[in-house]
């Protein structure tokens, strides 16, 4: 096989024959070993969380991650803010014709990985090759499936009065070092994605409390549209405390030299939790030590997130109106 | 001065614009002390002329026009350069001038000119970068050079009968590269208090109070209240090399229009980099546009809630002037932070 993905690996013949197969041996279980057109699966429970996203991140490689690790990080993730354990997923590559079958490799090998760590299987695939120039590298799209079977209250959209919110670890990280990355802005700061699975963290936080109404992970927008999605969805207030969200100092300083606002950048590691706040503390204590109460839900100033500042004063925290970064995941 | 009377402060930097903003600082102030936002915002100053230029340049065959990230979506006469970047043309975002001198490098038969703005902060980063560029023989680079100087500006509104400023929190970042001396002649000659100020909340109350002390005291004094960065006499090398690259000439600010001596022109020596001078281009007949207040904005005439555009017509994703453009911008603050 040459060293270069060629539109022969994704018209249908030998060579894509070949392909699949090289790829299907890296994540090779039964149910994708059997090849069928769509994939068979026992499901436990009536119950499912079923969810989609598509992954043009660039560069493919970041520091503290891939396309690979965060196509299926980025699918769990999605699985379990729902309460669901993640099962399965599906795995379709859009290839630009070029790509060495190596970095083919070396994503293949992180999904791998990364489906292993998530406990979840690859059980269909797809591969299409397109023209130099029609898309930059690759793309990855996925589904993912996962069961509901947590004994706690339907997790949705709305959070109710009273509810505290909790954070499971320092944002801002993803985009920063997406952005550092790619712009090779040059800066030796040992940022690093922190893309990640939250099936430990979740699983802890489903166990020690039937009282989480809302679970959600700031990805693109970052924890500030977050927030706001929320307070939308749930008609009613937030009020957050600037000094309790928590961020790594080399991370503010890169936002404050760049001109970001760090609550608008993008996680790939976090999330936050809304509670019945009886709960709150041995929530916040089930995440771990990361974990920090951030704030919690009013019934004034309905669909708008309010900010306590550092120094006492307050400001709104509006919606995302233009784009920080693009292609950060 | 007596305890209740109005006090105007003005804030030049849009760095502090911004922190004020995000730290909610003006609710905690007393009701009789104002601030108000300067000119202080490299791309908000920059005249629809300039833009209109860069527009025009960017239309030639070959060229990569490199900017920096704001200035890519500041209205021009007709469009702006995200606009042409969406038409096709070759305009890309660049984070420091080294990158597109880079970007020539890697394009050797491109010819590559960077959208300079900025004050005296930026400006001696980018005459390094230009005698890097002569080191090296580079034939493909060029300089469109707006950059401005924040004194000529600072006088103006120190004279200006429209505006009654009491003080100035002066900029933090363009003292470290100019020291505080120059702000001396305009602190005495129009009676302002001057306080150099940093940009961490504590820093921006410190210059906050010491302009208060001045003005009971009936002092006019410069202090710099942020020594851990800026040094009387500045940063002498920097000034050198920005000396050598650059002169003074006239420059048109939006809002304050031509101001005499308040701009840097590309030395004789230098001016195979001059893209003004290589690429002659057609500019529009510029057209004001109507209703936007921006150049009132950036007098400390008008707050952005006074412009009927605002948070209506002009938003962030819709942006009609450039004070709404710029991440440091007043319209910007106002609108994100309330």
């Amino acid at each position: 096989m040459d060293n270069k993905i060629t539109l022969a690996h994704g018209n249908g013949g030998r060579l894509m024959h070949e392909l699949v197969d090289r790829l299907r041996l890296k994540f090779s279980n039964k149910i994708l070993n059997e090849m069928a057109d769509a994939a068979e699966l026992n499901v436990p429970g009536n119950k499912l969380a079923f969810s989609t996203d598509s992954y043009v991140v660039k560069p493919i490689f970041f520091p503290g991650g891939d396309i690979g690790k965060l196509a299926v990080c980025g699918t769990v993730n999605d699985i379990l803010m729902k309460g669901a354990r993640p099962l399965f997923m599906s795995l379709a590559f859009i290839i630009e014709e070029g790509l060495e079958l190596s970095i083919l490799d070396r994503i293949a090998q992180s999904v791998k990985e990364a489906s292993k760590k998530a406990k979840i299987q690859v059980v269909t695939g797809d591969i299409k090759v397109v023209e130099k120039g029609s898309l930059d590298k690759i793309f990855i799209n996925t589904s993912g499936i996962g069961v509901i079977s947590h004994q706690g209250k339907h997790i949705g959209t709305k959070a109710k009065v009273d509810d505290v919110i909790i954070i499971n670890g320092t944002i801002a990280e993803h985009g920063i070092a997406i952005l550092n990355a790619r712009e090779k802005l040059g800066f030796v700061s040992g940022i690093k994605s922190d893309c990640r699975n939250l099936n430990l963290e979740v699983g802890r936080c489903l166990a020690a409390s039937k009282n989480i109404s809302v679970m959600r992970d700031p990805t693109r927008g970052g924890l500030a549209m977050a927030l706001n999605e929320i307070a939308i969805s749930s008609n009613l207030g937030i009020e957050i405390n600037e000094e309790d969200i928590p961020i790594k100092p080399a991370v503010k300083n890169m936002c404050d030299i760049l001109g970001f606002d760090p609550l608008y950048i993008a996680n790939e590691g976090k999330f936050i939790c809304f509670v019945d706040k009886k709960d709150a503390s041995k929530v916040k204590k089930a995440i771990g030590k990361n974990a920090r109460i951030m704030g919690k839900v009013v019934s004034n100033h309905k669909k708008e997130v309010h900010l306590k500042t550092e120094i006492g004063s307050g400001r709104i925290l509006p919606m995302l109106e233009s784009d920080q970064l693009p292609r950060i995941c | 001065m007596r305890q209740e009377s109005k006090i105007k402060l003005m804030e030049v930097c849009g760095t502090h614009t911004m922190a004020i903003a995000r730290a909610g600082i003006k609710k905690l102030l007393p009701a009789n002390i104002e601030l108000v936002s300067g000119p202080g915002c490299p791309v908000c100053v920059t005249s629809q002329g300039d833009i209109d230029r860069a527009i025009e340049i960017s239309r030639i065959k070959d060229v990569i026009m490199a900017t920096f990230g704001d200035m890519m979506r500041v209205p021009g006469t007709n469009g702006s350069l995200e606009g042409m970047k969406r038409q096709g043309y070759d305009i890309r975002v660049v984070y420091s001038s080294l990158d597109a001198l880079n970007i020539a490098k890697d394009n050797p038969g491109k010819k590559v000119v960077l959208m300079g703005i900025g004050f005296e902060t930026t400006s001696p980063t980018i005459a390094a970068t230009i005698i890097e560029a002569k080191r090296k023989k580079a034939q493909n680079f060029f300089i469109l050079s707006n950059f401005k100087l924040i004194f000529p500006a600072l006088e103006a509104l120190a004279g200006s009968e429209k505006i009654k400023i009491d003080g100035f929190i002066c900029p933090g970042h363009v003292s470290v590269i100019t020291g505080s001396i120059p702000y001396e002649k305009i602190a005495k000659r129009y009676k302002k208090p001057s306080v150099i100020t940093g940009f961490g909340t504590i820093d921006i109350f410190r210059g906050v109070e010491r302009l208060i002390n001045q003005i009971k005291n009936h002092k006019y004094e410069v202090e710099i209240a942020y020594k851990r960065a800026v040094k009387k006499r500045g940063n002498s090398t920097a000034r050198k090399i920005l000396d050598s690259v650059f002169e003074v000439g006239d420059s048109e600010w939006r809002g304050l229009g031509i101001i005499k001596k308040s701009g840097l022109k590309l030395r004789k020596e230098y001016e195979d980099f001059d893209a003004e001078r290589i690429f002659k281009v057609k500019i529009p007949k510029t057209r004001k546009i109507p209703g936007c207040l921006c150049g009132e904005v950036l007098q400390g005439i008008k707050s952005p809630r006074n412009c009927k555009l605002f948070k209506k017509i002009c938003t962030p994703q819709n942006p009609v002037g450039p004070c709404m453009v710029s991440s440091e911008g007043t319209c910007a603050a106002y609108y994100r932070y309330g």
